[in-house]
């Protein structure tokens, strides 16, 4: 028997530990010292930056233990940028949250703020100016995030949650496991999509339904992907696709990297990233429609909203929603048309105009928050389009509704015709 | 059988801790993978129309599940149910969760709950029977841990 379990701890991480700065401190690290002896992991790493999702209310134990940071005097040591809250804080009339709802909810907001975290209030931090270096170490909550900051930049996290994305941030360290260490982020499995129509992929909805696939077949799993076109300088085309891939990758499975062959930073080739012996499976249309399909509860029939958004709108996909837009006629009446993103990405879409645009065409702008987190869409609606595989997902379960996944241009026609239209041709 | 004979096996697994307590209760075994945030309401049942066991509870059971999946916020959901008594018993599970693991350190620290969390080997879960009746006794993290099972 060893007498001491891992892990080895330096002197500075010991009088963490010991309360030598101060009381959050050390309830921080004993949470990740807990973690480190559950996963084996031998020692600590530091990280550079930390995404806390600890601040959308999910009850009195997530609001008592932020808070007992706070009073304790706790302080985040690495930047650390927020995910989203149950409230948006910019537009106070979109929530209809009930009294217990506002105010716990915002404490909760506010304490994360008060320990020194950022409140950019999105799931997509890295399209609001945080993106981590290649190879960095960093401890990123939230699913979608997890994803893309390791897979599309090519830092390294493990899958962190609530809680211990905070004591990641308050003591700077993390356990060194999971996907900080170089073998583990090697591909177990090999996804080639080179059968796929390049029509099909061409269709921004396969992209999510790339990512249901993914899910379903990996698991947790390390995958890479062969055979996918992309280029991540295009001004956001491929970074948006993957952020859709990843979203419902990381809900459908429990996917926190997968390898774009080719494409994302880690894979100039499948060589540099395949575990030996890892299985080919080829993917066809048929497959990828397959997997579409069970992203829907409904095919067809009248619509009641349409949420865009998730994971938060880009200032390119603002961009290719206005485009959409121009000249076309407004939504109808009939149905509610949201998209979710950040203050950040508001701005700037503001100043381009493309906001605008959304709110000339009927559209209502919602930020801090999304809107099948937290009770925003009308309560007597039944169906609902997304262009968002994750929240195709999960809506059905959080809101009690049926969901019709579809591309953002038919999303749009959809929107203004109030029925679900959708090209069936571009799958066959 | 006369009912009153040797007519019930018990039957020891040794696994890993994950995270420290003792708890008994009626198996569940659970056929997929769930995220308990978005896949378990605040009152402990499955609502994960996805999953096979959509529609059953876990409050007081010994859930057994290949792993978790999904959100990351399953871990404030997890020490929620822990704090309100609507979680299950234990956990077994199939490989070592940090989203689960958390969620019971938390409740731990803040409420003097401790919830046990094992690690078995994948090929020991398919062997624990839905419905057995079940004593779960971990160390700390990561000594050993047993599973004993009494099959009726």
């Amino acid at each position: 028997m060893s007498t001491v379990a891992p892990p080895a701890l330096t002197a500075h991480e010991e009088a963490m530990l010991a309360g030598d700065e101060g009381p959050a401190t050390a309830l921080c690290m004993r949470l990740v010292v807990g973690v480190a002896r559950a996963n084996g992991a031998e020692r600590l790493v530091e990280v550079e930056s930390a995404h806390g999702d600890g601040c959308l209310y999910h009850g009195v134990a997530g609001l008592e233990f932020t808070e007992r940071l706070v009073e304790l005097g706790g302080r985040v040591r690495v930047r650390t940028t927020l995910n989203v809250g149950s409230l948006d804080l910019l537009h106070p009339g979109m929530v209809r949250a009930d009294a217990d709802l506002a105010g716990k909810g915002r404490r909760l907001m506010d304490a994360h703020v008060a320990l020194g975290c950022e409140p950019t209030w999105s799931c997509a931090p890295y399209q609001t100016g945080h993106r981590p270096a290649a190879g960095s170490h960093v401890a990123w909550a939230e699913s979608n995030a997890i994803a893309f900051v390791n897979s599309v930049l090519g830092a390294r996290t493990d899958r962190y949650g609530d809680f211990l994305d905070l004591a990641a941030a308050v003591t700077g360290r993390v356990p060194f496991a999971g996907l900080h260490r170089s073998e583990a982020r090697r591909a177990e499995l090999v996804l080639d999509l080179s059968p796929v129509s390049r029509n099909l992929l061409d269709h921004d909805a396969a992209w999510p339904a790339l990512g249901a696939l993914l899910g379903e077949r990996a698991g947790t799993r390390v995958a890479a992907l062969t055979g996918l076109p992309g280029d991540l300088t295009d001004g956001g085309r491929t970074e948006d696709r993957l952020k859709a891939l990843g979203a419902t990758a990381a809900s459908a499975g429990g996917v926190a990297l997968f390898h774009v062959v080719g494409v994302t930073p880690e894979a100039p080739t499948l060589d540099a990233v395949v575990r030996p012996g890892a299985r080919a499976v080829r993917v066809t249309n048929a497959d990828l429609r397959a997997a579409r399909d069970r992203l829907n509860t409904v095919t067809e029939g009248g619509l009641d909203a349409v949420s865009l958004g998730t994971p938060h709108f880009s200032v390119a996909e603002f961009a290719q929603l206005a485009a959409e837009l121009a000249d076309g006629p407004p939504f109808a009446d009939s149905v509610a048309v949201y998209v979710s993103t950040s203050r950040g990405v508001l701005e700037q879409a503001r100043e381009l105009g493309y906001a605008q645009a959304v709110e000339r065409a009927g559209g209502r702008i919602l930020t801090d928050t999304c809107t099948y987190v937290t009770p925003v869409l009308d309560p007597r609606a039944r169906t609902v389009m997304t262009n968002s595989g994750k929240w195709a997902w999960y809506a059905p379960a959080n809101l009690g509704i049926d969901t019709v996944l579809g591309s953002l241009a038919e999303c749009v026609a959809s929107a203004r015709s109030g029925r679900a239209v959708r090209d069936e041709r571009v799958w066959a | 059988m006369n009912g009153s004979g040797p007519d019930r096996a018990t039957r020891e697994w040794t696994g890993r801790s994950l995270h420290q307590g003792t708890a008994a209760g009626t198996l569940l075994h659970l056929d997929a993978p769930l995220s308990f945030w978005g896949g378990v309401d605040s009152r402990g049942t499955v609502v994960d129309h996805h999953h096979p066991q959509h529609g059953v509870s876990l409050t007081g059971r010994v859930v057994a599940m290949p792993s978790g999946r999904g959100s990351s916020s399953s871990t404030a959901v997890l020490a929620e149910l822990i704090r309100s008594r609507a979680a299950p018993a234990a956990l077994l599970l199939a490989d070592c969760d940090t989203i689960l693991v958390i969620g019971a350190l938390v409740a731990q620290e803040m409420y003097d709950i401790a919830m046990p969390i094992v690690e078995l080997v994948p090929e020991q879960l398919p062997g624990l029977p839905d419905g057995a009746f079940a004593v779960v006794a971990a160390g700390g993290a990561p000594g050993p841990a047993t599973v004993t099972l009494e099959e009726r």
